[in-house]
């Protein structure tokens, strides 16, 4: 954090004191599409090395309010965001913030994992060479770092030079995970990872998810309630509410379970309940 | 269970269609071969390959590699001018030019492929040979005929390219942004590649069009037959051989110039296991397991 910023956090944490500053913090954020508002007024504080679940059921606007904190929405024509995302400190939805900076801080894993279609090795070398890390011995490092980060070394090693879509659907999804870690981003946003995988591969995701917890911030969008459950430390319910995405609930995974406040978080986690 | 009378109808007229398409090719390399045959038994291919010193088919004298040389010399001159345009001219319509700039720049390249080989040709007796004749004489030359083909293939590369370029599925784009990878990245390190199969298509069948096309380049090229030694010296591709000749050709002097079919076919035959032998490597290359 450089000084300027954590001024600045400071400063805003005068106005209402925290015990540890949230490393996101989301005011009166909202996502339109056009005339459409897909999420409205959402407030949010994100504390670091957390891993934060968002649940809620489709078209609640959990995906655009993902896309919304590091910029991706920029990439969707017609979309447009209003409102401040603070990360650090800066509002990132400024117009000056250099996305590409931002987007290696704040990553991004998708539904459909997305490697590049080439090899495993150069899945990885690809983004740390544009980003200007150089020498090969160091880049030949960060790749056997972060591939055991995501458990896939021992799978891979002896096939580095071969094509990253030769491999399985949960292997290619933690080949992406390591992809977004070997930039180092202090935020790693996580949307439905787990969704077009078959269990056994989503429960290694969702181990991977727990270790990183502490060394990344982490954000998922999940359907999946006792997923939600087991990863998340804080868990936030989106709600259609007077026809645009609205956060009804967020707190600790636990209380939000356990003794949900809205109504909306009290029917729909009960489908958990039996 | 039978199967419903739509279906089989429908299976048989594809059939039928098929073996129509596929006859008609072998039918026209038969008829090459048994035309070109008496020149080839009386002859001999070696005379033909470079044994006879020239060209002089009613004297007896019937050397070819000067027209195949000057064929792969037009070919690759032309492909090596218009692969990095078209593909650069398709970069750009796909991922900077403003949509109303590129729209109106693909019509415009709609319309450069639909204009006759012939006009191609006119335009460049009364344009361009004129012009490179200032600069060197005689300008119906080597150079007049890749910069004529040049324009004839761009179309075809661009367009193809382009194409390639949109069926690259857009996780990628997205993922490389996710990545903070910049504009030119994502483009030269991610999509490009991607695309290279459709573009490496694109520019085979541009190659296949170069190396076919007639009319354009007997009226710019000079056709003299000789080995071309410089850019600006007439040459005779085997294409304007044919045709050149063809009007009052008899006897061996005929059959000969079905020999030179025989070679055109070769090297499009050529052509097409190459583009086989790569698309194969990228298959493999991409295939999902």
């Amino acid at each position: 954090m450089n000084r300027d910023a954590a001024l600045r956090l400071t400063a805003f944490d005068d106005v209402s004191p925290r015990p540890a500053p949230p490393l996101i913090r989301t005011c009166c954020l909202s996502v339109h599409y056009g005339a459409k508002t897909a999420v409205r007024d959402v407030e949010l504080d994100i504390a670091e090395g957390a891993v934060t679940a968002l649940i809620g059921p489709s078209g609640c606007g959990k995906s655009s309010f993902l896309y919304s904190l590091n910029r991706m929405t920029d990439l969707i024509p017609g979309c447009r965001v209003t409102g401040a995302v603070r990360i650090d400190g800066t509002d990132v939805c400024e117009p000056g913030v250099d996305t590409v900076l931002l987007r290696r801080r704040v990553g991004m894993i998708f539904q459909k994992p997305n490697p590049f279609p080439m090899s495993i090795r150069r899945n990885i070398e690809l983004p740390l060479k544009e980003h200007g890390v150089r020498g090969r011995a160091r880049r030949a490092e960060v790749v056997e770092t972060v591939l055991r980060d995501v458990g896939l070394w021992d799978e891979v090693k002896d096939r580095l030079h071969a094509p990253a879509q030769g491999l399985s659907g949960g292997q290619q999804q933690r080949l992406c995970i390591a992809r977004a870690l070997a930039l180092e981003p202090r935020v790693l946003l996580m949307d439905e990872p787990c969704s077009a995988l078959d269990p056994i591969a989503s429960g290694v995701v969702e181990d991977l998810i727990r270790r990183l917890r502490g060394r990344v911030t982490l954000l998922v969008v999940t359907h999946n309630l006792a997923q939600a459950r087991r990863i998340a430390d804080a868990t936030g319910v989106f709600w259609v509410r007077d026809g645009a995405g609205a956060l009804v609930e967020h707190g600790p995974t636990d209380a939000v379970f356990e003794r949900p406040a809205a109504e909306e978080t009290r029917r729909y986690v009960t489908g958990l309940h039996g | 269970m039978s199967r419903p009378i739509n279906d089989t109808l429908l299976v048989w007229g594809l059939r039928a269609c098929g073996a129509v398409s596929g006859s008609v090719v072998l039918l026209i390399a038969v008829f090459v071969f048994k035309e070109a045959w008496p020149a080839l038994r009386e002859i001999g291919p070696l005379r033909f390959l470079g044994a006879d010193p020239s060209w002089h088919p009613v004297e007896g004298v019937f050397n070819l590699t000067p027209m195949a040389a000057a064929t792969l010399a037009v070919t690759v001159g032309a492909v090596a001018l218009a692969a990095p345009l078209g593909v650069l001219s398709a970069v750009f319509c796909h991922a900077y030019a403003p949509r109303w700039a590129a729209g109106a720049y693909r019509r415009l390249i709609e319309l450069l492929a639909g204009v006759p080989s012939v006009v191609y040709g006119f335009w460049g007796l009364v344009v361009l040979v004129p012009l490179v004749a200032q600069w060197r004489p005689p300008g119906a030359s080597l150079l007049s005929g890749v910069l004529i083909l040049a324009v004839m293939i761009l179309p075809t590369v661009a367009l193809l390219s382009e194409a390639a370029l949109k069926n690259v599925p857009r996780d990628y784009a997205r993922g490389a942004a996710a990545l903070g990878l910049s504009r030119w990245a994502t483009l030269w390190r991610v999509v490009l590649p991607a695309a290279r199969p459709g573009i490496a298509t694109g520019v085979l069948l541009a190659t296949g069009r170069a190396i076919g096309e007639t009319m354009a380049v007997l009226m710019v090229c000079g056709n003299v037959v000789q080995l071309p030694g410089s850019l600006l010296a007439p040459v005779r591709t085997l294409t304007a051989n044919i045709a050149l000749e063809m009007g009052y050709a008899y006897g061996v002097h005929r059959s000969a110039l079905f020999v030179t079919g025989v070679l055109l076919l070769a090297l499009v035959a050529g052509l097409v296991l190459l583009a086989e032998w790569l698309s194969r490597g990228d298959v493999r290359g991409t295939a999902h397991g």
